[in-house]
């Protein structure tokens, strides 16, 4: 995908620029970009440190493994059938609370952790489960509680108060996540699951003898 | 008022792992390592990206581009200036943080494009690759309604970015 956008940006940016007769610019950007490619990244590394740094003794003092038993009354009712203390609602919750505190190296091994668990909890099959569904939805929105990442940024650029998008940031990702997971509730009668494949062949097969019978 | 947010956070961070009996300061430095390499890591993907933003924005081609498609961030109240923005977020992540650092760069941190472009970075994910890698150690090939509903909580927060600066900062 990256392939398409970045080859298609380049060579895009060459016809205009024959059309719109800016090639100086743009030569002089193209060899100026990777300067402020490297300007950028050591403006976030001291930040990246600080909250990894940060992060590491969060988790080692168990702040973590806290946050996530406090969590544990939302996750049983997402994960309806699921046991609390299920390997799979224990990786699960535990990955949700590595992503709100926005430790995106700790949650991607244990979110793969809990994808494992739940494919053992429906048997091995080609479709996904609901319980997938509901989980991916939680990782492809943000749920991070405090955006550091941009009020870096924000605040190498000039910004007078960082952080003072917070409120927007919590109401949007809020928001986001319950329409995602609304809809993911809606849309799995949309989309038929293994289970269902699996009751309506049961079905059918009753239905036969059952007719036998009458006759 | 938010600015007692950070401060406090290190703070209760590190007075709470003293308590509990964490070499805090080794810990820490342990933990730092970790965002030096992570930082260390998508520095190419910023040069290669941040080269192809500028050479757009240079020629003209991001203008006709956001003016192209400025009907439909009007029709629904965005800032026309992050569409680019909010295209890319779902599909790279290196790639919408080199998008993002350019529309505050271009309008200030604190414009009503910039915050918006603020929120939205905050508020959303890599949605495609959050899927790829979460469902590449399973055996699915179905992913069923996954896409469908993550890119509805992501449309829903480019709105919700967009509302919520409105709402707290104005235009």
């Amino acid at each position: 995908m990256m392939k398409w956008i970045l080859t298609g940006m380049v060579v895009l940016s060459v016809l205009t620029a024959i059309f719109s007769g800016n090639m100086d610019e743009v030569s002089t950007q193209a060899i100026s970009a990777g300067t402020s490619a490297v300007e950028m990244s050591l403006s976030l590394l001291g930040a990246m440190c600080l909250w990894s740094g940060l992060m590491r003794v969060a988790d080692k003092a168990g702040l973590t493994q806290k946050l996530s038993r406090l969590l544990s009354p939302v996750t049983c009712r997402l994960f309806r059938g699921l046991h609390r203390d299920s390997p799979a609602m224990k990786a699960i919750t535990m990955n949700i609370t590595a992503n709100m505190l926005g430790l995106g190296n700790a949650a991607t091994p244990l979110g793969m952790e809990a994808m494992r668990q739940l494919e053992k909890e429906q048997g091995t099959s080609q479709y996904a489960s609901n319980h997938m569904v509901t989980f991916l939805v939680l990782n492809t929105a943000s749920i991070q509680l405090l955006p550091t990442t941009v009020a870096t940024l924000r605040a190498a650029a000039g910004s007078a108060a960082p952080m003072d998008i917070l409120p927007c940031v919590l109401i949007s990702s809020f928001v986001s996540v319950s329409s995602g997971l609304l809809s993911a509730a809606l849309l799995r009668h949309c989309f038929p699951s293994n289970n269902d494949r699996k009751d309506a062949s049961k079905r059918v097969r009753k239905k036969i003898p059952a007719k036998k019978e009458a006759a | 008022m938010t600015s007692f947010v950070v401060p406090c956070i290190i703070a209760f961070i590190l007075l709470y792992g003293l308590i509990k009996k964490v070499d805090v300061f080794d810990t820490f430095i342990e933990g730092a390592k970790e965002g030096l390499q992570t930082t260390a890591q998508i520095l190419p993907a910023l040069v290669a990206i941040l080269t192809a933003i500028a050479m757009f924005r240079a020629s003209g081609a991001l203008d006709a581009f956001t003016a192209a498609l400025s009907p439909v961030s009007d029709a629904l109240y965005f800032p026309k200036e992050c569409l680019p923005l909010a295209l890319m977020r779902p599909v790279s992540g290196s790639g919408a943080l080199a998008l993002y650092r350019d529309i505050i760069a271009q309008n200030g941190p604190d414009s009503f494009a910039g915050r918006v472009a603020s929120v939205l970075q905050g508020s959303t994910e890599t949605t495609f690759y959050t899927i790829a890698v979460y469902y590449s150690v399973t055996k699915v090939k179905n992913t069923r309604h996954t896409l469908p509903s993550s890119l509805t909580a992501d449309f829903v927060g480019y709105l919700m970015s967009a509302l919520t600066v409105r709402l707290f900062f104005g235009t």
